[in-house]
């Protein structure tokens, strides 16, 4: 299958290495990949901090860029989400906005629903001899509820010794611009789930969205805590050939 | 708690009841949320609490909404007949006026807080009564009748345990449901010990922190109040439209005592209140209970419809009150706030109330169903309720949990584009601008990505101004060497075939946009 990725701006910026485990990844599995040079970013920020006009401009671009894909993969939960639940809500009813929206959102998703629902594989051929605790994240678990659609990709990854966490549900406290608009609210959360992650034993924290990973991956950095977040795409690319390290 | 609750009295000192009323704590000029949520979160003993209190009811919520299948369906009727009354209200106020005043109550209307404070004060000046008690009421709350009383020199007893334990200790509520939920045991047999001797009945001697003795000991205070009380001040979680019934629910009975012994009895009902009959009430008294205290049916729920002779009250008023219900109402999407049944299950779940507690919120409503609802019946002019909205991570729990369907989230949105608007924030409206500018051009993005990968070596672990709220808590990730798409351009695109990409027009695109 021809898909396209829509990287999202936080990993093409800060986490290409989850974009480049999203290719290896498709193409292990014989998929095509391609990436529409014009794609910037979903306009989840702005959306979500009042700034409607700059995230329509974002989303205009964005239907322009994807309208011809067959399948959109968007390996951030909460930008996946941000198209199928808050575009709609962007355009006025019936305009242009509107009626691309309506085409093109329900062709794009997370990766987990993209391997598990459209191309049907939850054994991935994966490889990844480490202890590991899953993240559900608010967007995955609430607007596109994912379900166990990632724990079934991950307990069929090879060598694998997947955690349970405590209090997985509650929100890590990330929240885009909330980190900064009430930071200490946000770290108070952030270092409860830092808590709950460290206390699973698991070497390694996974979720499907670096934004929440990059607030308790730093959280967890800044204490020391010896723990390390990894995207799921980097665990599910992992093979023995070509491991991961966490 | 809050550093903004007024100082105590020295224990067991003796006020007059205007200077007990004097002593009351307001909401009013609290600091915005992130400032008084900075000094919650450093509070150990309300962070213990509250995760304790908030957690326990959360499970049970879960459990008791769980075993019913067709909650969903309930759910939606919920919010259906909800809609459907506030498209109508017009209707079934009128409806409601007529059906109380033929059961021989009097009907008041109140289009502000000033208003409805004066009638009921005017009603209670009228009976000679200078003593009124109270059932639980977050309208009352909301006009802040007890101080506009106070001033006319009228006390108000509040005599549900948690609004008591609030009232003896000057401290202001923190809950919907549970006022004192920022309080453990030992702190209120602390509030029980000092306080009550100046209020009424005293606490035993030897009051122990077993909930049973503190419960007895509330009883024994209380009972007196109610046996000498003449007037009765209360809210309504309903009004039943075609029979003009009001109904509250409650869990300790003395609601009821408040509504069954006095001579008169006064309540102020929100004009969203409404249910336009009582089989659509059944679908509430369903809701309720589950959301609220997580138990399947509710312990005491009250009932009544104007005057019946010879039982109970002989007396009986309604004020309807307005206070900014109106403008909600005109809000296509702030209106869904209206359907609130105040049962409390979002800030139980809500993560940031869980840390910071209610008072932060510097609001009578606190907790998600606060940040929607404050700043729409007060505006977003000043900065307090300007910050509500952004209280809130939008992880959706409270949407999920709320058993109306309140699309909180979406409200938060579309409320922080109305503070948007609104001049001020220039610093950040600037950064906005400016990263929408950069990300609406992928060859802006692409130089930007560059430019910070080559300085990448430069970045610190922690940054001044602005940024430190980043850095202060957590480490910054690295910026790596290049970013996706300057890889894919070298590596990606040999492996596949290139995508003919519209980047080509991004000029085009550019133009008359800025
Ligand atoms: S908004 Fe919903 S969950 Fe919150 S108090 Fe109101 S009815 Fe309950």
């Amino acid at each position: 299958m021809r898909i396209a990725l829509f990287v999202t701006c936080v990993n093409d910026t800060l986490y290409p290495r989850t974009g480049q485990a999203v290719v290896r990844l498709l193409h292990r599995l014989g998929h095509e990949v391609v990436f529409p040079p014009s794609q910037t970013c979903c306009g989840q920020m702005h959306y979500n901090s009042g700034y409607r006009r700059e995230a329509q401009k974002l989303a205009v671009r964005f239907v322009e860029t994807f309208a011809d894909a067959d399948v959109v993969l968007a390996p951030s939960g909460s930008c996946a989400a941000m198209v199928r639940d808050n575009y709609p809500r962007l355009g006025e009813p019936g305009s242009r906005l509107d009626r691309a929206v309506a085409d093109l959102a329900p062709r794009v998703y997370d990766l987990s629903e993209l391997l598990v629902d459209v191309l049907g594989v939850t054994d991935v051929g994966a490889y990844f001899p480490h202890t590991v605790a899953y993240h559900p994240t608010c967007h995955g678990l609430r607007l596109l509820k994912l379900g166990d659609r990632p724990y079934r990709l991950l307990s069929n990854v090879g060598g694998i010794d997947l955690r349970e966490l405590e209090g997985a549900t509650e929100c890590c406290g990330f929240g885009g611009t909330f980190a900064v608009k009430n930071p200490d609210v946000s770290a108070a959360m952030g270092s409860d789930k830092a808590r709950n992650a460290v206390a699973t034993g698991a070497e390694v924290l996974c979720a499907v969205d670096n934004s929440c990973l990059m607030h308790i991956g730093g959280t967890l950095q800044r204490q020391r805590a010896g723990m390390k977040t990894l995207h799921l795409a980097e665990i599910l690319a992992s093979t023995e050939q070509e491991p991961a390290t966490p | 708690m809050s550093p903004h609750r007024s100082t105590g009295r020295a224990p067991g000192a003796q006020p007059s009841s205007g200077e007990r009323a004097a002593g009351h704590a307001t909401f009013m000029g609290m600091p915005p949320f992130p400032e008084a949520a900075k000094s919650a979160v450093e509070d150990s003993q309300m962070r213990h609490n509250l995760r304790l209190a908030t957690g326990t009811i959360r499970g049970k919520r879960e459990a008791v909404v769980s075993e019913l299948d067709d909650w969903p369906d309930l759910r939606q009727a919920g919010k259906a007949i909800k809609d459907r009354t506030l498209r109508h209200l017009d209707t079934y106020l009128e409806q409601l006026e007529e059906a109380v005043t033929a059961a021989g109550g009097t009907v008041h209307w109140a289009a502000d807080a000033d208003e409805a404070n004066e009638i009921v004060t005017g009603l209670v000046q009228a009976t000679g009564e200078s003593d009124v008690v109270k059932v639980k009421s977050m309208a009352t709350q909301e006009i802040e009748l007890n101080e506009a009383l106070a001033q006319a020199g009228i006390t108000a007893y509040e005599t549900d345990l948690a609004e008591l334990i609030v009232q003896l200790s000057d401290d202001l509520p923190s809950h919907i449901l549970v006022p004192a939920i920022h309080r453990n045991r030992a702190e209120i047999r602390e509030i029980f010990r000092d306080r009550m001797a100046s209020w009424g009945v005293p606490a035993p001697e030897e009051l122990s922190d077993d909930p049973r003795a503190l419960a007895e000991a509330a009883r024994v205070h209380l009972r007196e109040r109610f046996l000498n009380t003449k007037v009765a001040i209360s809210g309504a979680n309903f009004a039943v439209a075609d029979t003009g019934s009001m109904v509250v629910l409650e869990s300790e009975g003395n609601g009821r005592m408040c509504l069954t012994l006095p001579q008169t009895l006064i309540s102020v009902v929100g004009i969203e209140k409404i249910v336009p009959t009582w089989s659509d009430l059944e679908v509430f008294l369903q809701l309720l209970p589950r959301s609220s205290t997580g138990e399947r049916m509710n312990p005491y729920t009250s009932t009544w419809t104007g005057v019946t002779p010879g039982d109970g009250p002989q007396e009986f008023h309604v004020v309807l009150l307005d206070n900014g219900r109106t403008d909600v109402l005109a809000d296509t999407v702030g209106r869904q706030a209206l359907r609130c049944i105040r049962c409390s299950a979002c800030l139980n779940t809500c993560p940031v109330y869980e840390r910071t507690g209610g008072h932060a919120y510097g609001s009578v409503y606190p907790g998600p169903i606060g940040a929607i609802l404050t700043p729409q019946l007060r505006g977003t002019a000043s900065e307090t309720e300007a910050s509500l909205p952004y209280a809130s991570s939008l992880c959706g729990a409270c949407y999920e949990v709320c058993p109306v369907a309140i699309d909180i989230p979406e409200v938060l949105v579309h409320l922080r584009e109305e503070v948007v608007a609104r001049p001020g924030h220039r610093a950040e409206k600037a950064a906005m601008g400016a990263a929408g500018w950069l990300l609406n051009g992928e060859h802006r993005l692409d130089t930007a990505q560059r430019a910070a990968s080559a300085a990448r070596s430069l970045v610190p672990r922690r940054m001044p101004g602005p940024a430190s709220a980043w850095t202060d808590t957590r480490d910054i990730p690295e910026v790596p060497e290049e970013s996706f798409r300057s890889w894919w351009r070298r590596e990606g695109a040999a492996e596949a075939p290139e995508h003919t990409g519209d980047g080509g027009d991004e000029d085009a695109q550019e133009g008359g946009r800025r």
